[in-house]
């Protein structure tokens, strides 16, 4: 039977981590490729960058990073962050990532998931979403809201609209963030994630809220994810990743055990 | 996949050029994409011929994915004839898939365990634990069970590995399957094909 995935998620700016992670005997790393190389021998099934690199020099910094990543680790990874048209696409792809997400300019272009679709097919697009819960009216009769730029903007968008459109349009995956939840580590936000999961049939990654084994716990059951996205909760040695899939294990939850 | 078997230390090439393929010890058949417009691809660049022919020198051949689904006679993806190297056909998940009344995601992607049938030396030090990676929305379908070398659960029991002779396919793909997947890819680059 197929495992839930845990996906650490990495934030780079300018080729390095934006918080370091915290290495064996409690080094802190700033280094993308060695932070990637350490959950892949935790026994990370994926791994998220999340690239939030403003500057033009900045962005031949991280193709850079991608290229040393896929030559250190053999497991898929996806970079998300800056991607704007075909062309970044096609740059992170070739430098050895498995997939790229798109987040706000999907919402502003969406042709350019159907497009990335149809270029390197559809298993290498994640739409990203950030999503904030709202009033429910006639516009948004979910109670989500898309919203973009970090959380600042609200897009008079229904998420659960959106996720089944990026679907069709051609999205694998996609990665479902909780802007209510993201940073607290109080739990994932489990109505959104069964939502969005149950109305698609494409496989969603949660994020946002994860600070404890029982957290993914829930999401992935109640939340009926199909993967949950993680950070502070392995950055800081709080946890391990194989600690945390020992645990979901220990709960009827299948996770990949042996790497 | 050029980065794993550098990683492994092995002697590799990329290339599309039957002259060049012709010098070849063993040959990687791995492939993503759509199954009508790579066997397109295929009889333009003369390699449906080309792999009919490498496959009767009793030199090993490994599919991958794509790569895999297209050595049989047909798949049913843009409903397209294939090469033909194994009889049988590549088919698509029902769409109704379900485990326990949940209704399965298609494609199928993550990791996922392969029961072996048989030992094989490309197989061989491969813990029983281990999973693989997979991502597909198609399955491959052996006409002669026989040939079936591991199965994979996902709604359906389908064939997650074959293998014939100097052939090995898989439907996952070893080179994003960590160190069991890079272990995979040693074996093949040692075997000599007589299994």
């Amino acid at each position: 039977m197929l495992s839930k995935r845990i996906i650490p998620c990495l934030d780079v700016r300018d080729g390095k981590l934006t918080k370091g992670i915290k290495f064996k005997g409690n080094v802190d790393i700033g280094d993308p490729v060695e932070a990637a190389r350490e959950y892949y021998e935790q026994g990370a099934d994926e791994i998220v960058f999340y690239d939030i690199t403003a500057s033009a020099d900045g962005r031949d910094i991280m193709i850079d990073v991608v290229r040393r990543v896929a030559q250190t680790i053999f497991i898929p990874f996806s970079v998300g962050g800056g991607i704007r048209n075909l062309e970044d696409m096609r740059r992170v792809i070739l430098a050895g990532a498995e997939k790229v997400s798109v987040n706000s300019t999907a919402v502003t272009d969406p042709k350019i998931i159907t497009q990335g679709a149809q270029a390197f097919g559809s298993q290498c697009i994640v739409l990203g979403m950030d999503v904030k819960k709202v009033e429910m009216s006639g516009k948004i009769p979910s109670g989500y809201e898309i919203v973009i730029n970090g959380g600042r903007k609200y897009m008079g968008i229904d998420a659960l609209w959106w996720a089944k459109e990026a679907e069709n349009l051609g999205a694998g995956e996609i990665c479902l963030n909780s802007i209510d939840a993201d940073g607290t580590q109080n739990g994932y936000e489990l109505n959104l994630t069964a939502l969005i999961s149950e109305n698609v049939n494409i496989p969603v990654i949660a994020s946002g809220g994860a600070g404890k084994p029982e957290h993914l716990a829930e999401v992935l059951t109640e939340g009926k994810a199909d993967a949950a996205l993680i950070a502070s909760m392995v950055h800081y040695r709080t946890y391990t990743i194989a600690g945390i899939k020992k645990y979901l294990n220990e709960h009827q939850i299948k996770t990949r055990l042996y790497w | 996949m050029a980065r794993a078997l550098q990683n492994i230390g092995e002697t590799y090439m990329v290339t599309d050029d039957i002259k060049k393929l012709d010098n070849a010890s063993h040959v990687i058949f791995p492939g993503v994409g759509a199954a009508g417009e790579a066997m397109a691809y295929l009889r333009r660049k003369k390699l449906d011929s080309w792999l009919t022919d490498w496959i009767k020198t009793g030199k090993p051949l490994m599919g991958i994915c794509l790569g895999t689904q297209i050595i049989f006679d047909y798949s049913e993806e843009n409903e397209t004839k294939c090469i033909g190297l194994v009889r049988g056909l590549t088919k698509r998940f029902p769409d109704d898939l379900n485990i326990a009344c949940r209704k399965l995601k298609i494609p199928h992607m993550g990791w996922n365990s392969v029961t072996l049938h048989r030992d094989h030396p490309v197989f061989s030090d491969i813990s029983k634990d281990a999973e693989f990676y997979f991502v597909h929305s198609y399955y491959p379908a052996p006409a002669d069970n026989s040939l079936v070398l591991g199965v994979t659960d996902y709604g359906i029991t389908f064939c997650s590995v074959l293998a014939t002779k100097n052939l090995v396919a898989m439907q996952f793909h070893p080179e994003k399957s960590g160190r069991p997947g890079l272990q995979i890819l040693r074996n093949f680059c040692r075997w000599r094909g007589n299994a």
